[in-house]
C-alpha cells in the first residue's frame, strides 16, 4: 500500500515523541506560569501551544519552519510549565529534541549559523580558548577601553548598554590552576566530594568556586577537583547540539570516576540540572546510558549537598535582609527548593524575606539574555520590581546565569542591591567566624 | 473560511500588526481549549484596552462575523471555541488589577486577571477571592464569568454569581453597558445575575467588580479513606444531615488517588477505594468542633483512617492533589474527558454503581473527582484519540452518564457550563417552551447570534441535529 496522507516534518533521532508530547492533555494549567505566555499573552509562545506545535510538525499538518523556529526559540527552557504540569510532561526534554530537529533541518541565516558554531562548537568545548577569549575580554574591561565605550556613549548610540552591563566580569585569577587539585576536609572528615567547576565559570566566577570548595571544606568535605572534566554540555543540549552535548558528557564521565566520591557537587543550578539527566542524551541501547545512570546519581547541588550533610561550620552573624530568587533550574529542573532556604535562614542575622513569583525566571536563561535580549529585559525588570518590593539588602540565588543576570538588574534598576550564591553567603559567615 | 480582507485591515489597524493573528499556524492554537471539542477561528485579536474591544465588537457586527470571548482556554466544554469560525478575542492582555478597595473587600478588574493571581494580590489584607476552580491558577476571572465557575469551595461560598457585584459589558450593538453596582443588592432586575453563567452569549465582559472575602480565622482540612465507596458517600450525606455545612467535601476514587500521588506526594493511600478531603472553617472554636463532628461522622462509617492536615503545608499538598486531579490522567492515557453531571448528594452511591456499570459496558477506564458535598461528578473517562471507536464510544458513556444523572433527578452540567459540549443534551432536561423563553432572553442581548453562535441551546428547534464531533487530535502519520 502506498504512504499517502501527511509525512512527519521530523526524523532521524532526537526527536519529540509521541509517547511524550502526548502526556499533555492540554488542560492549560501551565499557562500562567510561563513567562512568555504572561509577557505575550500568545498560546504560541505558551508550553501547551509550543507542545501542540511539535504534535502539528510530528503530523506534517506544520511545517518546521520559521514560525516553528521562533516560537521554540523564544522559550526560555525555565521548565516553570513543569512544576505547573499535572499530567507530568517532560517539557525540558521536549523542547530540546525540538531545538535538534531544528539544527538538523532548518537552515538558520548566516550569521547565525556563525555565531552559534562559534559558541557550541568552537569555544565551549574547549578549556584553552574560553581562557584565551577571557583574556582578551579582560583587556577591553581593564585597560579603559570599556570606560571609554561607556563614556563617549558610543554603546548607548548602538543600543548596546543594557547588553554591556550583561558581560560578566572577567577574573583576574583563572580557576583553571585549580584543576587537579585536593583541598583536605577542615576537621574530621565527613564526606569526599568531586567538585565540578563548569566552563565559563572558571575565568568568571573563580572566586565562587573558590567559596564553595571553603564552605565545603568547612563543613567537612574533602574536595577533589579532577583535572579532566570540562563543560557540561548544558548550552549546547539547551540548543540542540546534541552531538556536542554527547562528547562533553563522555568527558566528563571519564574524568569523574563516580565510584570514588560520596558526592560530584556543582554550583551551577544549570549545569546540575543537566548533569543530573545525561540519560537523555543516550538511548537506553547505547553503552554510554548505563554510564550516564551510574554517574548521575552522584550529582548534588552544591545547596542540596549542604543541606543534607548538615552544616557543621560555625557561622559568625552577617546581619542582612535578603530575599531568595529561585534558579528555574534547581527549583524546576531539580525540584530543589527547600535547601538553598534552609542553609540562608541557617546564617546568624540573615534575615529571608520571600519576593512575590520567586520562582519566576528572571530572563538570564543560558544564552537567552544574548539572543532574545528584550524579553530577557523586559522579564529582568519584572523580577527587580518583585526584589525592591521585599526592601531587602541582597538578592541570593544559585546559579552564575542569574547571577549576572540579577546584578545587571540591580545596576540597570538602580536597586542598590547585592547579588549573591548561597554559598558566598556561607563562605561570608565563615569568614567572620 | 478566509477573513474578508477589509475586515482584516480594519482590525490591524485598530490593534497594530501585533494584537491581530490570521496565520494558519497561529489559528491551530485557537482550536482547542481544555476540553475534547475542536473548531477553528478565522483571526484571534488581542485588545489591550476597553475602547478596542467596542471597536472589535462593531467590526464584528458590521461584518456579521461570529465573536468569541477567549481567557486562558482552560475551559471544559468549548466555550471559549470558535465552533463556527470568525473572530476570537483574547483577554489575555486585559489583565490589569484596576482597584483593590480592601475597606469595602471589592476588586475591580479587567476579565484577563488570573483567579489566583487576584488572591495572591490580596493575600496580606487578609483577603481571597473566593470562587476556587480547579484551573484557578490559569483560568481567568472573565472565564469565570461567563462560565459562573464553581470549585471545591462553593458548598459554603457559592459559585461566581455570588461574588460578582458589576460588570461593564459590550453589547453587540457596540453599546457600552455597566450592570449591577458596586453596592450590595442594587434595585431593579438582577442583570448581573442573569450575565453571569451566559457563557458569552450575551456580551463581552471588559470589567469586573467582584467581592473579596475575609480569610476565615481557622482552616481544618481532614483526609478520611475508606475501604468502600459506598461508606465514603455515606459519610458524605451524614455530615450534611447532622447540620453540618463544610467549606468543602471532596471525594476521589481509589483509581484516581493513585494517579494523583504520582504527581503530589501528600501522602495519599494507594490501597484504598475512595477519600473525602473535608473542610471545615470559620472561628477557630467553631472549626475545631466541626472537624471533630466530621471525624467522629467518618469514623462511624468505617474510616480507616482520619488524618487532620498539620499545618498549611500538607493543607495545600491535599489541595494540589485535589486539583490537579483531572490533569494527572494525562499519566495514564493519551486523553480523557471530564464529564460534570449533578445529582442529589443522597443518590450518590446509586449514580457511582451506575457509572462502574456504563465503565464495564464500554470497556473503558472511568475515575471519579466530586465535589460530594454538592452531588456535583466530575467522571473521568480515559481514551486514546488514535483510536476512533474509543472516541466515539467515551462520548457515548459520557452521554449515558449523563442521562443517568437525569434519571437521578440532577442535572446536565454543575459548572463547566453547556458550551458546544451539551447543547444537544439540553432538550433532555429542558421543554421546548423552556427553551424558547431562554432563547428570548438570549435575542435582548445578541438579536443576530453573532457572538459565541453554537453555544448553550440547540442549533435549530426540535431538529434532531446529528453532530459528528471531530477527533481532538490527530494520530502522528508513520513516518
Amino acid at each position: 500500500m502506498a504512504a499517502t496522507g501527511p509525512v512527519s516534518g521530523f526524523s532521524g533521532a532526537d526527536k519529540p515523541e509521541y509517547a511524550d508530547y502526548s502526556r499533555c492533555v492540554h488542560c492549560g494549567l501551565c499557562l500562567n506560569h510561563c513567562p512568555t505566555y504572561r509577557l505575550w499573552g500568545q498560546e504560541a509562545d505558551s508550553p501547551r501551544g509550543r507542545i501542540r506545535q511539535m504534535q502539528l510538525v510530528d503530523e506534517g499538518r506544520l511545517e518546521l519552519g520559521e514560525g516553528f523556529v521562533t516560537h521554540i526559540d523564544r522559550c526560555l527552557d525555565c521548565r516553570a510549565c513543569e512544576t505547573a504540569c499535572p499530567s507530568g510532561v517532560e517539557y525540558g526534554k521536549l523542547v530540546e529534541v525540538a531545538r535538534a530537529q531544528i539544527e538538523q533541518h532548518y537552515q538558520r541565516s548566516l550569521a547565525s549559523r556563525v555565531a552559534r558554531d562559534f559558541v557550541y562548537r568552537w569555544l565551549l568545548p574547549h578549556p584553552r580558548r574560553i581562557a584565551a577569549a577571557a583574556r582578551v575580554l579582560r583587556v577591553y574591561q581593564r585597560t579603559g577601553l570599556a570606560a571609554f565605550a561607556r563614556g563617549t556613549g558610543i554603546l548607548k548610540l548602538l543600543g548596546l548598554q543594557d547588553r554591556e552591563r550583561l558581560l560578566p566580569k572577567i577574573d583576574t585569577d583563572f580557576f583553571f590552576g585549580d584543576l587537579g587539585r585536593t583541598f583536605p576536609a577542615r576537621g574530621p572528615r565527613r564526606a569526599r566530594v568531586a567538585f565540578f567547576a563548569g566552563c565559563v565559570a572558571q575565568v568568571t566566577f573563580s572566586e565562587l568556586n573558590r567559596a564553595t570548595i571553603r564552605v565545603l571544606q568547612a563543613n567537612g568535605g574533602e574536595v577533589v577537583v579532577p583535572a579532566g572534566q570540562t563543560c557540561c554540555g548544558a548550552l549546547p543540549a539547551h540548543a540542540g547540539v546534541r552531538d556536542v552535548a554527547r562528547d562533553l558528557a563522555r568527558a566528563n564521565f571519564e574524568a569523574f570516576p563516580a565510584i570514588d566520591f560520596d558526592a560530584i557537587v556543582t554550583n551551577a543550578a544549570g549545569c546540575g540540572s543537566t548533569l543530573k539527566e545525561y540519560m537523555h542524551l543516550f538511548p537506553a541501547a547505547d553503552p554510554a546510558h548505563e554510564q550516564a545512570a551510574q554517574f548521575t546519581i552522584k550529582i548534588r547541588d552544591v545547596s542540596e549537598f549542604l543541606a543534607d550533610l548538615g552544616l557543621t561550620a560555625p557561622l559568625r552573624e552577617v546581619p542582612l535582609r535578603v530575599t531568595y530568587q529561585d534558579s528555574c533550574h534547581l527549583a524546576h529542573g531539580q525540584k530543589i527548593r527547600e535547601a538553598p532556604r534552609k542553609l540562608i535562614r541557617a546564617v546568624p542575622g540573615v534575615e529571608l524575606i520571600e519576593m512575590k513569583l520567586a520562582d519566576q525566571c528572571c530572563g538570564s536563561a543560558g544564552v537567552y539574555n544574548v539572543t532574545e535580549t528584550e524579553a530577557s529585559l523586559e522579564l529582568l525588570a519584572l523580577k527587580m520590581d518583585s526584589a525592591r518590593g521585599t526592601k531587602a539588602q541582597a538578592i541570593v540565588t544559585a546559579n552564575p546565569g542569574c547571577i549576572l543576570q540579577l546584578r545587571a538588574g540591580a545596576a540597570i534598576h538602580d536597586t542598590g542591591q547585592e547579588v549573591l550564591h548561597v554559598v558566598e553567603l556561607l563562605d561570608r559567615a565563615l569568614q567572620r567566624a | 473560511m478566509p477573513m474578508d480582507s477589509r475586515l482584516l485591515h480594519d482590525l490591524k489597524k485598530l490593534l497594530g500588526p501585533r494584537g491581530v493573528l490570521h496565520e494558519p499556524e497561529d489559528l491551530m492554537l485557537y482550536e482547542y481549549d481544555g476540553s475534547v471539542e475542536v473548531a477553528r477561528p478565522d483571526c484571534v485579536v488581542f485588545p489591550r484596552a476597553t475602547a478596542e474591544v467596542v471597536e472589535i465588537v462593531r467590526l464584528a457586527s458590521r461584518h456579521k462575523v461570529p465573536l468569541v470571548g477567549r481567557g486562558t482556554g482552560t475551559g471544559l466544554s468549548g466555550g471559549a471555541i470558535a465552533r463556527h469560525g470568525g473572530i476570537i478575542t483574547s483577554f489575555a492582555r486585559m489583565n490589569r488589577i484596576v482597584e483593590i478597595d480592601a475597606e469595602n473587600q471589592r476588586a475591580t478588574v479587567q476579565p484577563g486577571v488570573v483567579n489566583s493571581d487576584l488572591s495572591v494580590a490580596v493575600e496580606h489584607l487578609g483577603l481571597h477571592f473566593a470562587p476556587d476552580p480547579s484551573s484557578q491558577k490559569a483560568c481567568t476571572i472573565g472565564g469565570n464569568v461567563s462560565e459562573n465557575s464553581g470549585g471545591p469551595h462553593t458548598l459554603a461560598y457559592g459559585v461566581t454569581v455570588n461574588h460578582v457585584l458589576s460588570l461593564e459589558i459590550v453589547l453587540p450593538s457596540g453599546e457600552l453597558m455597566r450592570l449591577g453596582s458596586p453596592a450590595l443588592d442594587p434595585p431593579g432586575y438582577d442583570l448581573t445575575g442573569l450575565f453571569v453563567g451566559s457563557e458569552g452569549t450575551f456580551g463581552l465582559v471588559t470589567e469586573i467588580t467582584v467581592k473579596l472575602t475575609r480569610n476565615p480565622e481557622a482552616v481544618k482540612t481532614l483526609l478520611a479513606v475508606f475501604d468502600s465507596v459506598d461508606d465514603a458517600t455515606e459519610t458524605v450525606a451524614e455530615i450534611t444531615a447532622r447540620g453540618i455545612t463544610p467549606a468543602a467535601c471532596e471525594m476521589l476514587d481509589g483509581w484516581t488517588i493513585r494517579a494523583v500521588e504520582d504527581y503530589v506526594h501528600a501522602g495519599f493511600p494507594l490501597d484504598c477505594a475512595a477519600i473525602l478531603l473535608i473542610e471545615v472553617d470559620g472561628l477557630r472554636e467553631v472549626a475545631e468542633a466541626e472537624a471533630k463532628d466530621v471525624a467522629d461522622v467518618c469514623a462511624l462509617h468505617h474510616a480507616r483512617e482520619v488524618r487532620v492536615a498539620r499545618d498549611a503545608r500538607e493543607r495545600d499538598l491535599l489541595w494540589k492533589g485535589r486539583k490537579n486531579a483531572f490533569g494527572a490522567a494525562g499519566r495514564l492515557a493519551p486523553s480523557y474527558y471530564t464529564q460534570d453531571g449533578v445529582i442529589p448528594r443522597t443518590k450518590l452511591p446509586a449514580t457511582l454503581r451506575g457509572i462502574g456499570e456504563i465503565s464495564k459496558k464500554y470497556g473503558l477506564q472511568i475515575g471519579n473527582v466530586f465535589h460530594a458535598g454538592d452531588g456535583n461528578l466530575h467522571p473521568i473517562i480515559l481514551f486514546d484519540e488514535r483510536n476512533e471507536q474509543q472516541f466515539r464510544d467515551t462520548i457515548r458513556a459520557g452521554d449515558e452518564i449523563i442521562e443517568f444523572c437525569i434519571q437521578m433527578g440532577g442535572s446536565i452540567t454543575g459548572e463547566h457550563g453547556v458550551g458546544m459540549e451539551k447543547d444537544r443534551l439540553m432538550p433532555l432536561l429542558f421543554s421546548e417552551a423552556d427553551l424558547d423563553l431562554m432563547r428570548r432572553v438570549r435575542d435582548v442581548f445578541n438579536p443576530t447570534g453573532m457572538l459565541n453562535p453554537g453555544k448553550i441551546l440547540p442549533i435549530s428547534k426540535g431538529c434532531g441535529e446529528i453532530y459528528v464531533r471531530p477527533r481532538p487530535a490527530l494520530a502522528p502519520p508513520s513516518a
